[in-house]
């Protein structure tokens, strides 16, 4: 009977999902990231191959290696999440914890370096749609970081007050998975702006 | 298909795709200018996306239904064009005459993708009403209590969505006969018994006489 009454009404809105909600949640966010980065970039192509804009626009000049030991970084700080992750899954709490402290430095370097680059690159947003087109895309990567960053702490946090475990580090997932998203997209960014 | 962002060490080995991907989209570009990189950007996203299609998807989650009183028997039916069929009729009455049953027929719309992608589902719900209205008036002349509804038009989605607010004790998947069946011909019946935790009864209907 108290079976009964505990299902009267509907079914929990998960019941049939492969996915669990939170990680759903986060598909769901970086979907619409996609999109927005996706409006970024079509404002790059329209600059560049459209209106035939020349990259970068003389007399400026992108710090191309700069940037790629930046790029660097962030790659590895995805190796570093994702050992992280790994070592709680097999009980490791210290593996856990350094691979997240290790992730966070390295998002931070990233984001100071990226900060460093632009009081020393020589042009702002308002030089022409060349300086407009890099400041967006890279501002709008760097503000996903700056995001990214603020969950790992977070989980970071909590990891050292003891949370998470082999069953359940669902944080430390869902928080891998976004970091690996901006790091996908940097790559993206660097290769367009920077390389190409 | 694979979702690449399935799980933290799904979109990792993104990552690491992506990376040996750009950087050869640099390369041919260094080398070839922008023609090449702009194919080797084609052929690559072409391989990726082939792969990640080709992957098998996540194992669907075996469901478990919803409780109710231990003393009532509930039956639920899934069928469409078979649903006035005899030989269905025949299961329902053999299945429920021991038990204080309650059934549930639930009739999916027939919905080809043009008219789906359309929302032009009307007529095929009218017309699966239809049967249902005949299937539901013979058993009620059998004196079987029955409920009926039309489902999604797929008829596993239709079948979880009766299952999981229903709660039955067990199923009934009316097909016609593996010739003329699209059901037998995706696997409906097999992927049924491997989701869902009820004993699943499959009838062949030969020929429908409304």
């Amino acid at each position: 009977m108290e079976a009964h009454v505990a299902h009267h009404g509907p079914p929990a809105a998960h019941a049939s999902s492969r996915v669990n909600r939170e990680v759903l949640g986060m598909f769901l966010f970086i979907a619409s990231e996609v999109m927005v980065f996706g409006s970024f970039f079509a404002m790059y192509f329209f600059i560049r191959v459209v209106n035939g804009v020349p990259w970068p626009t003389p007399p400026f000049h992108l710090p191309v290696y700069v940037a790629g030991i930046n790029t660097l970084i962030l790659v590895t700080s995805s190796f570093t999440m994702h050992w992280s992750l790994q070592s709680i899954k097999k009980g490791n709490r210290a593996g856990m914890k350094a691979g997240l402290v290790l992730t966070v430095l390295m998002g931070l370097t990233f984001l100071l370096t990226q900060l460093m680059e632009y009081s020393r690159i020589g042009f702002a947003p308002h030089n022409g749609a060349f300086g407009s087109v890099f400041y967006s895309l890279t501002g709008l990567h760097g503000a996903h970081v700056l995001v990214g960053l603020t969950i790992l702490t977070c989980m970071t946090i909590r990891a050292f007050r003891g949370h998470f475990s082999p069953e359940h580090h669902n944080g430390v997932e869902i928080a891998g998975i976004y970091w690996h998203f901006v790091d996908v997209m940097w790559i993206i960014v660097y290769t367009t702006v920077y390389i190409l | 298909m694979r979702n690449p962002l399935r799980s933290e060490a799904e979109a990792f080995r993104f990552v690491i795709i992506t990376l040996a991907a750009f950087a050869a989209i640099a390369i041919a570009t260094a080398l070839g200018g922008w023609i090449a990189g702009t194919l080797v950007f084609l052929l690559v996203t072409v391989i990726v996306f082939m792969s990640y299609y080709r992957q098998p998807g996540e194992e669907p989650v075996r469901q478990t239904p919803a409780a109710h009183s231990p003393d009532e028997y509930r039956l639920l039916v899934i069928a469409n064009e078979t649903v006035a069929g005899r030989e269905l009729f025949d299961t329902i009455v053999r299945l429920t005459r021991d038990h204080d049953a309650t059934v549930l027929v639930v009739a999916p719309a027939l919905v080809d993708r043009t008219h789906a992608w359309t929302s032009d589902v009307d007529p095929a719900r009218a017309a699966a009403q239809g049967r249902l209205d005949v299937s539901l008036a013979n058993l009620a002349a059998a004196g079987i209590e029955a409920t009926g509804e039309v489902g999604d038009g797929d008829p596993l989605v239709a079948f979880g969505d009766a299952y999981r607010t229903f709660g039955p004790d067990e199923a009934v998947i009316s097909t016609h006969t593996p010739e003329h069946s699209g059901w037998l011909e995706q696997g409906v019946v097999e992927k049924a018994r491997e989701r869902f935790d009820v004993p699943i009864t499959h009838v062949v209907v030969e020929s429908v006489t409304a």
